[in-house]
């Protein structure tokens, strides 16, 4: 799993590639945290853009809440957007819209982080 | 081995009502519109084409599963208001005059898990002996409370059969009814506890009532190594992942997805959904099944994890 990460104002955009499964969900989370850290009240929403996610396991799905849930203890934002149809399936499946706020596209989810 | 599941329903009873009854009808009556159906075996193949949440029902009592090893001794978990079934199902097959040893093993003593016992009728007949496992050491308050006056009208002294509380260790394995038992203590409240049964190289293990918190790596080490290798896994998959994390957390139950993931780690055979979400219609638990299926299948890595959800009624042989 690589993470690019890039700023689009102050929106931190990290966009995944590759599967996200029990083989790469530890080192997934650890490069992930830094970001998570700052995505806070005060500091940068962060924007997952999931178009390179070819495959998610339980064990991903892990991972991501565990994502949200220190990200809401800090009263940041964050999105997800671009889900590939295997991936929006699982997301849908574990009733994901609950606990992310989930786009289609990248500009919707610019525009609910940029609220 | 053999599972009969004869309560599957988690939190509380339920029934189905006039109304889903009626939705039923409907839906296979507009089915069978324009087809010829005027012998009785036109009549049940048509049936036969129709889904389980049509023709039949998942059923609506609490927590109570049967596990045949083909010994004498029955063996049970937990009595929620599936023991009344149970306990009419024995007697139609053993008769009052035969007494019969039963080992009862109880995840914890919620009340939806013990209140089947004062209508398990071999607590009535002399000669029965009725052995409650448990690794709380409550568990005999419990049981004498819910038969106080103020509750029942049955005291529970007045009970025929002889009735003994073995109290158990997690992590230990026990000897009993010829199987090789033990015990996991799992996140609920007051605590819970799975069991592990062994018979014949064959394993099963009824885990329900039990969280999964996302953040509790050890926690979930110890379950993965619980489940480890077994036959089939009757787990608690009351809630959606999003739902036990979120607004029904802490509130002790797990999800489909976190059975899923538990099972493929461990490398289970079967999972088994359990403890339905009361307020779930049948039509809501099949659709959860073929989710669930699709999502272990998604997310299958090098293990295929059969998925079947449980039915008050519904017998598996390993």
């Amino acid at each position: 799993m690589d993470i690019a990460s890039r700023q689009d104002g102050s929106i931190r955009i990290l966009k995944l590639t590759g599967r996200l499964d029990q083989a790469s969900a530890d080192n997934f989370h650890k490069a992930l945290i830094p970001h998570l850290d700052d995505c806070s009240a005060t500091g940068n929403p962060l924007l997952l853009d999931f178009s390179g996610v070819e495959y998610i396991s339980s064990v991903g799905l892990r991972v991501m809440i565990l994502a949200a849930k220190q990200v809401k203890v800090q009263n940041g934002k964050v999105a997800i957007a671009n889900l590939t149809p295997i991936v929006a399936e699982v997301f849908q499946i574990g009733r994901f819209n609950l606990v992310f706020q989930v786009f289609q596209n990248y500009d919707d989810a610019v525009r609910f982080l940029n609220q | 081995m053999k599972i009969k599941f004869w309560g599957t329903r988690g939190s509380i009873p339920v029934s189905v009502t006039a109304t889903n009854i009626r939705e039923k009808l409907v839906a296979a009556l507009s089915g069978a519109i324009g087809r010829q159906l005027t012998t009785d075996a036109d009549i049940n193949d048509y049936l036969n084409t129709l889904g389980f949440e049509v023709t039949g029902t998942f059923g609506g009592h609490s927590s109570c599963v049967q596990i045949d090893i083909g010994t004498e001794d029955h063996i049970i978990c937990d009595m929620g208001s599936g023991a009344r079934p149970l306990a009419q199902s024995l007697l139609t097959r053993f008769g009052p005059a035969r007494p019969q040893t039963y080992h009862v093993f109880m995840s914890h003593l919620h009340w939806d898990h013990i209140m089947g016992f004062p209508f398990f009728t071999p607590v009535y007949i002399p000669g029965n002996r009725i052995i409650i496992h448990s690794c709380h050491a409550e568990v005999e308050r419990a049981f004498r409370r819910q038969q106080d006056p103020i509750s029942f009208p049955v005291e529970f002294d007045q009970l025929a059969a002889r009735i003994e509380f073995e109290i158990l260790q997690p992590g230990q394995v026990y000897a009993i009814a010829g199987m090789k038992v033990s015990a996991q203590k799992q996140h609920h409240s007051g605590d819970s506890y799975g069991w592990r049964f062994e018979h014949g190289g064959q394993a099963v293990v009824y885990s329900t009532d039990s969280e999964h918190p996302v953040d509790d790596i050890a926690g979930q080490a110890a379950i993965v190594e619980f489940f480890r290798g077994a036959d089939a896994v009757i787990f608690d998959a009351m809630y959606s992942l999003a739902e036990a994390v979120s607004v029904k957390a802490d509130w002790g139950h797990s999800s489909n997805i976190v059975g899923v993931e538990l099972c493929q780690q461990a490398k289970v055979k079967r999972l088994l959904m359990f403890h339905h979400e009361p307020a779930y219609c049948d039509g809501k638990l099949t659709q959860l099944l073929a989710e669930t299926r699709r999502f272990e299948e998604i997310t299958r890595e090098d293990h295929r994890v059969e998925v079947l959800t449980t039915w008050d009624g519904m017998e598996l042989e390993l």
